[in-house]
């Protein structure tokens, strides 16, 4: 029997649901004190004094670090996404070094005390005078600044991508449809903050870090204090919730060791939640511009894509937006091209669905509109331009978009739509439908990923690697892999991770985590499997003795042979007859070249109804449904959580969330739970989810494609498509909140 | 100032024991006047099962019980708490056995991350108690003070059904 | 936080005495104001003294068909007593709509009246705000206002006043109780709410060593239909962009009495005087309504971000008479 593709319940849940499950911050080794990180109040200029003394003298304080305390930075590494499995700063400034200030927030102060509140309150009396200059945060401020990116994604790809004569394409189009949008930032607020408990012995330093990769934790903070990586130990037992905030390493990681070290005591930081706007990164305010060309059968001969938004003083970073827009559909001619402002901000970063949820957002309610021009179902629309293949000719690695429009449509009940706005009031409502593609790029950057499998004379294994937990299900998927791959029973094997004592896998980002752990478990177990039957059938005391290898299975740790009936042997009596404790393997698991001649994109079909109250501009949304081929799915019950959130996310960022600085002072205007809103449960309508089932050999030896970010992508545009099937009134910005979509005040009553 | 300091009921601003029965155990913790329940159970007792979302009272992480009502952790005083009993999620289980909603939760997948976790199933239990799990509009309602970031809250409502059935007209 | 000092009152007169004796004392109720400000550094009081044991918690009918309600109960319990939801369910729904059901079990009545605006400026302990630091300006007038307000306004503040049981309290002519050590004082619920003017940090009539004791409500017959209408972005645990509690009486299809309070808007929570003058003896029409909701906004100041909720006030007015008129007829 088998465990991976069953719907086990989360092997940490009991640890979950008791509370007993340790967060970073819930890690306190004896001695240690707490620290808090005072951030610039300007965005930009210099500082100029420090007044620490009140500090100083408050009770319980330790250490006061300015930048003239804190420790040169080894070698600041350069900006790489840390799914390449280097050292992966969140942005290649490093703060305390000098008195510069690039953005708002940027730490300045560094105060350790005994507790948490001695430090904080020490922190809130240092004073720090600054020289301010002018700061630019928002693309209003930076627009005639604006430059063409060479490359995007800390240098990984293009910022242009060109195929075709995109204008002779526009040219000879019957007709064309354009859009532009301004997008909001976004901030991941995840809802543990990102904490760091640092504890150095002699040389050598274990942090306990909250973080999607403990592996990029450990390389990136070794290079930056200028130890060997061996000296450099990370855990993270259990994260809560990354969502792209823990995918690079911010300053305040390295901040905590370097104070740790000084005041020779282990150091824990919590960031509060204010601090959380301006510690991470975000997800960048953009500008995006479609045109579309299409014949008068809805036949698309041209698209143009557009992003603008705001990156770093330092780094050339913005959410790719065209990976998904330049192969979706078959088209000849396209060009996407990113442009950027340098601003007084931090990096952007990762933030769920990075780039695509709003390149697709964009280039969904394009395809929305154009179907409302040629008169056709936006269903038959997106049909009638699938491409079969990716624009290079290859195929996909597997498919099934066609397969998610039609049963998303038949579950959601699309058939029949009325699709003329404003045809279906209900009191003071107006419903309406709306409906967009899903397709999310699978990115195979990172190196070759190990696991070590294990198991004991007792019957009782383990499988290992270096990933972390953050609510992906990893370790439930992995301990079903490993059992599987090894012949267990899923209660007789533990998946060990959060450690980067243990075989080394990369940052789980992207939506390649599963994945890529699962590939390399069951190579790990796969390995081991093979090291047991070998071993069984080379042992004279064994009864499966000399047979063909090929003919053993191993079920629940027991060993058969198909050529030789009533034969069994058990992996625990095989290591006690060989003498054995234990016996083990490591598994490597190597991605797709780069250049594997297949389309990789994962597919979907988001489906949305939503009741617009006209007059107030109040949007709810009734039920969402969605229907995805994610390649094999490891274990239903996760996959189904893990893409529902994914939809929420996408209804949050179509109606929530959205945040912006103050363009006088370039600090953020929302920096609580209170302002910047996130869905509460009120919100969250039913979320329907299905399955297509598509087989994939290229992704991996589980045909196991993610379903991180997918969840997420085209849910916005099916939101804001279903509020112009509503309303007749289309949003250009989001999150689209009520006073956008409110009915202008109609002219003057008659009195 | 004299006449406050001369009141031997002034406590603080050091450290002051305070007594506050948790989990059905009587406690004694040494804190400041100015420590949170929430830092008071984390840092100094070891109960780190009650989680700081915000620290603001915008979150509903840090939910727990005091005197049978659920309350926000963050925005109460350790010092205020003396004599009162608090219920964190480290008290729900019985031994080993769990909470129905704890299994409940288990069982319809009704988080991911697990950091909002304590704060929603001491939520969910005294919703039920309250009375207000009738209906879905209602569960949705009145579970709106626990934000779960990773957006289960389909499957908390389902979670919270399943415990509301099973008691069926005991409730 | 700042250090603190604690201490427990044992009755009304020992919360006073504790409470002026320092001149950084405040009392803590719920402290679900006080605690957050306290930690953002907004409130600087030293000494807290905790008013949670005296014996203010009662929720009562008054013989006059009104309520008296203690300034500890909670908002919860005010707003499940059966005296409340049948006698002034407005009362009820703004405490049901009001924050989480764990902040609505920790925050007292006399405490609600006394939250501090949620203007990001006056938290950020940064920028000019007249209210933390009189005199250093107001730095949500031209900067991202949309949640402030556009009613009562000043040059020195535009901060919005959050409570939501606030605007059905000034709504139906309740009573503040206080006492201090010049005695006991009744207060309208309306004064009770300063405009910002030229003092925005001064937000209360009552000094602070005045202890609110409780809250009465007349006896209202009209507020049996009362409705509080409270619309947001998210569709619960949020302030409101704009709420409205309203009651109306009709007879023959002219207004005979009407209570209009308007919530997230205002720098206070706003009595719609204007509109109930401009109701009462007309037709009980939705154009009468607009009209009347138009009176009342025609003094408003809008901003860059906030200028939507002019519009958006009138029609949530609208809704709100509409809804208690619905509820008459029905």
């Amino acid at each position: 029997m088998t465990s991976v593709g069953t719907p086990v319940t989360r092997v940490d849940g009991p640890a979950k649901v008791t509370g007993a499950a340790l967060y970073s911050a819930e890690i306190t080794p004896p001695g240690t004190v707490h620290l808090a990180i005072v951030g610039s109040t300007v965005a930009a200029g210099r500082v100029t004094a420090i007044d620490a003394a009140a500090a100083r003298a408050a009770e319980g304080v330790l250490a006061v670090l300015t930048h003239d305390d804190v420790p040169a930075v080894a070698s600041p590494p350069h900006l790489l996404p840390s799914l390449l499995g280097a050292a992966a700063p969140g942005e290649s400034f490093f703060p305390m070094q000098d008195t510069v200030v690039h953005y708002a927030g940027q730490p300045v102060v560094l105060v350790v005390a005994h507790t948490y509140e001695q430090a904080h309150h020490a922190a809130s009396l240092v004073r720090v005078d600054y020289e301010a200059a002018p700061a630019i945060t928002t693309i209003d401020q930076g627009r005639e600044r604006a430059y063409d990116a060479e490359r995007l994604f800390a240098g990984l790809m293009p910022g242009r991508e060109e195929r075709g004569d995109v204008e002779a394409g526009l040219a000879r189009a019957d007709l064309r449809v354009d859009m532009s949008y301004r997008m909001a930032a976004n901030h991941h607020n995840a809802l543990e903050a990102p904490s760091t408990v640092a504890v150095w012995n002699g040389g050598e330093l274990t942090l306990y870090e909250s973080t999607m990769g403990v592996r990029a934790t450990q390389q990136t903070v070794a290079q930056l204090l200028g130890l060997p990586v061996s000296h450099v130990r990370v855990i993270t037992h259990f994260v809560g919730g990354g969502f792209g905030s823990k995918a690079m390493v911010w300053p305040h990681t390295t901040l905590t060791a370097m104070a740790a070290r000084i005041v020779g005591r282990p150091v824990k930081l919590m960031l509060t939640r204010p601090q959380m706007f301006t510690s991470t990164g975000h997800r960048e305010e953009q500008e995006q511009s479609i045109a579309l060309g299409a014949t008068r059968d809805g036949r698309l001969t041209a698209i143009r894509h557009d992003k603008l938004s705001i990156t770093s003083l330092f780094d050339d970073w913005a959410e790719p937006a065209t990976g998904v827009s330049s192969q979706l559909y078959a088209c000849d001619a396209y060009l996407g091209v990113h442009r950027l402002i340098k601003g007084n901000t931090m990096t952007p970063t990762f933030t769920r669905g990075p780039g695509e949820t709003l390149g697709m957002f964009t280039l969904e309610t394009a395809m929305d509109e154009l179907a409302r021009r040629v008169d056709l179902d936006p269903l038959e629309l997106r049909l009638r331009n699938v491409a079969t293949t990716d624009p290079r000719g290859n195929p996909w690695s597997s498919g099934g978009l066609e397969e998610c429009l039609r049963l998303g449509a038949e579950r959601f009940g699309w058939s029949g739509r009325n699709p003329a706005p404003r045809a279906q009031p209900d009191g003071d409502w107006l419903i309406g439908t709306g409906m967009a593609v899903a397709a999310y790029p699978m990115a195979f950057f990172m190196p070759p990923q190990r696991a070590r499998a294990r198991i004991f004379a007792d019957g009782s294994a383990t499988v290992a690697t270096s990933t972390q937990e953050f609510g992906t299900g990893v370790l439930t998927m992995a301990t079903q892999v490993g059992a599987d791959a090894l012949g267990v029973a899923l209660s007789d094997i533990e998946f060990q991770a959060g450690d980067t004592d243990l075989p080394n896998s990369t940052a789980a980002v992207g939506s390649a985590g599963a994945g890529m752990v699962a590939s390399a478990v069951h190579e790990a177990g796969t390995a081991l499997r093979r090291q047991l039957v070998d071993l069984a059938i080379g042992d004279p005391g064994s009864p499966l003795h000399g047979v063909d290898p090929a003919s053993v299975t191993v079920t629940a740790g027991r060993l058969t042979s198909s050529d030789r009936a009533g034969a069994t042997d058990t992996y625990g009596e095989l290591l006690g007859r060989n003498h054995l404790s234990d016996a083990e393997a490591t598994g490597t698991w190597r991605p797709p070249p780069l250049d594997t001649p297949h389309g990789l994109l994962t597919f979907g079909a988001q489906f949305a109804e939503v009741a617009v109250d006209p007059q107030l501009g109040l949007v709810r949304v009734r039920r969402l449904g969605g229907a995805f081929a994610p390649g094999r799915v490891l274990n239903p019950l996760l996959a189904r959580s893990q893409l529902m959130g994914g939809m929420l996310w996408g209804m949050s960022q179509a109606l929530l969330e959205g945040n912006h600085t103050d363009p006088r002072t370039g600090r953020w205007a929302e920096t609580n739970l209170a302002e910047y809103l996130v869905p509460v449960n009120a919100d969250a309508p039913e979320v329907t989810v299905d399955f297509v089932e598509v087989h994939d050999d290229v992704v991996g030896p589980l045909g196991a494609k993610g379903v991180g970010e997918i969840g997420q992508v085209g849910v916005a545009a099916a939101i804001a498509n279903a509020i112009f099937h509503a309303t007749g009134r289309r949003v250009r910005s989001l999150p689209i909140t009520p006073e956008t979509v409110m009915e202008p005040t109609p002219a003057a009553a008659p009195t | 100032m004299s006449t406050t300091e001369s009141r031997q009921d002034i406590r603080g601003p050091h450290c002051v024991p305070v007594t506050v029965e948790i989990n059905g155990r009587g406690r004694v913790v040494d804190v400041e006047p100015r420590v949170s329940l929430l830092d008071a159970l984390r840092e100094h007792l070891g109960l780190t099962g009650t989680k700081k979302g915000c620290d603001q009272g915008t979150c509903g992480a840090c939910t727990v019980w005091v005197d049978g009502r659920r309350v926000l952790a963050c925005l109460t005083l350790a010092a205020a708490a003396a004599g009162h009993e608090v219920t964190t999620i480290e008290g729900l289980a019985d031994g080993d056995e769990l909470h129905p909603m704890q299994r409940a939760f288990l069982e319809n997948d009704a988080f991911q991350c697990g950091y909002c976790t304590p704060g929603q199933i001491m939520s969910a239990v005294k919703l039920i108690e309250e009375g207000n799990a009738t209906t879905d509009e209602d569960i949705s309602e009145f579970m709106s003070g626990n934000i779960c970031r990773c957006a289960a809250y389909p499957n908390i409502r389902a979670a919270v059904r399943q415990v509301r059935d099973a008691a069926g007209g005991a409730a | 936080m700042r250090p603190l000092t604690y201490s427990r009152a044992r009755d009304v007169d020992d919360a006073l005495a504790l409470v002026a004796a320092g001149p950084d004392s405040a009392f803590l109720a719920g402290g679900t104001t006080e605690v957050d400000l306290l930690r953002a550094g907004v409130s600087r009081s030293g000494h807290l003294v905790d008013i949670n044991d005296l014996p203010l918690t009662a929720v009562e009918d008054r013989p006059d068909g009104g309520l008296h309600i203690g300034a500890l109960a909670r908002m919860n319990d005010v707003a499940r007593a059966p005296g409340v939801v049948h006698r002034f369910p407005a009362i009820s729904r703004a405490l049901l709509q009001g924050a989480s059901e764990q902040l609505r079990n920790m925050a007292s009545l006399g405490g609600n009246l006394c939250q501090r605006t949620r203007c990001p400026y006056l938290r950020d302990g940064v920028s000019a705000c007249n209210k933390r630091e009189p005199g250093t300006g107001c730095a949500a007038l031209d900067g991202p206002n949309r949640g402030h307000a556009v009613l009562g306004t000043s040059d020195h503040c535009i901060a919005t006043h959050p409570s939501d049981v606030a605007v059905a309290l000034v709504a139906f002519d309740a009573v503040v109780h206080t006492v201090g050590a010049a005695g006991a004082r009744a207060i309208a619920a309306d004064d009770f709410f300063l405009l910002p003017g030229e003092t925005p940090e001064i937000e209360h009539p009552i000094g602070r060593d005045e202890l609110i004791v409780g809250i009465d409500v007349p006896g209202t017959p009209i507020a049996r239909n009362s409705v509080y209408l409270k619309f947001r972005d998210r569709q619960s645990y949020e302030f409101a962009l704009v709420s409205v509690a309203a009651a109306i009486e009709v007879d023959a299809g002219i207004v005979t009495d009407v209570r209009l309070a308007l919530g997230g808007v205002g720098t206070k929570p706003w009595r719609a005087w204007r509109a109930e003058a401009a109701l009462v003896g007309g037709p009980a029409t939705e154009a009468a309504f607009r009209r009347a909701a138009a009176v009342e906004l025609a003094d408003a100041v809008g901003r860059e971000q906030n200028a939507f909720k002019i519009e958006l006030a009138q029609r949530a007015a609208v809704r709100g008479l509409n809804q208690s008129l619905k509820g008459i007829r029905s």
